[in-house]
């Protein structure tokens, strides 16, 4: 039977691993759309123009903080539910809009506005329900 | 081509994150520590499942990547959250999560500030 110490614990390792991820994933996406809008030529079906996008080196740094994004994403599913997962993820738009106002003083309608209060109280309602609906023995293999 | 690259980010998003939730519950419980990122590579390189997982991903990140350079992030963001309805529901009936009131109010406030925000 789990105690309580290592239930908070869990809890507490699957919000440092959430808040890890927004934030790979804010930095990643700025600096690629930063990156990207330098790069001269459309996008195709075509992998090489892809791959020289990434010599500019915001790009660079963006699919790095992306790819390890992807990880963390990933070690947020072995921890909780791709129900649970969404939505709390979807924070990120609200970190977007912010930085957006912030840094690049973009100008924020109310209709903006009240969509960020929306997310972010459905991600805080989500956030309180039980993480793992389909848990048996996930905590079994779980190291010291 | 603009709505070509949405489909098929919709579609590699949804198969991508079913597969991966799927797998990595199998898994086990990961950490993001450096050498949990390393066990993290180990579990990746074991499952095939996870492989195409990540397969989806990329088709998924190269259409968004795609899409981003010709239309404004304000249409990219929310056309991309529409994988979020058909996930949640897959998520229930595939991945058998239990939804409950509370997650179900919470997902669907989430799913209208998304479509807010884009709008």
């Amino acid at each position: 039977m789990k105690n309580l110490t290592t239930r908070s614990g869990a809890l507490l390792k699957t919000y440092s691993v959430l808040v890890f991820f927004l934030a790979l994933k804010a930095a990643g996406n700025s600096a690629m759309a930063w990156g990207m809008k330098q790069v001269p030529e459309r996008m195709s079906m075509n992998p090489a123009l892809y791959l020289r996008a990434m010599l500019n080196p915001f790009v660079a740094i963006g699919v790095a903080a992306l790819i390890l994004a992807l990880l963390t994403r990933m070690a947020l599913f072995s921890l909780a539910d791709l129900s649970f997962v969404l939505p709390v993820t979807a924070v990120g738009y609200v970190i977007a809009v912010f930085l957006g106002k912030v840094f690049l003083h973009e100008t924020v309608s109310h209709q903006r506005w009240l969509g960020t209060l929306l997310i972010f109280a459905g991600a805080v309602l989500v956030g309180t329900t039980s993480r793992n609906t389909t848990a048996t023995t996930s905590l079994a293999e779980d190291p010291k | 081509m603009k709505w070509a690259l949405v489909a098929a980010m919709v579609f590699a998003t949804v198969a991508g994150d079913l597969l991966q939730s799927h797998e990595m519950k199998r898994a086990g419980e990961q950490s993001v520590s450096a050498r949990g990122f390393a066990r993290l590579l180990h579990v990746i390189a074991q499952r095939r499942l996870l492989i195409l997982g990540i397969a989806c991903n990329a088709v998924s990140f190269f259409s968004f990547m795609a899409l981003v350079q010709t239309e404004p992030l304000s249409f990219a963001v929310p056309a991309s959250s529409s994988s979020f309805v058909l996930e949640t529901l897959l998520a229930k009936f595939v991945l058998h999560e239990r939804l409950g009131a509370r997650r179900a109010a919470g997902a669907l406030a989430v799913l209208a500030g998304v479509v807010l925000v884009g709008g």
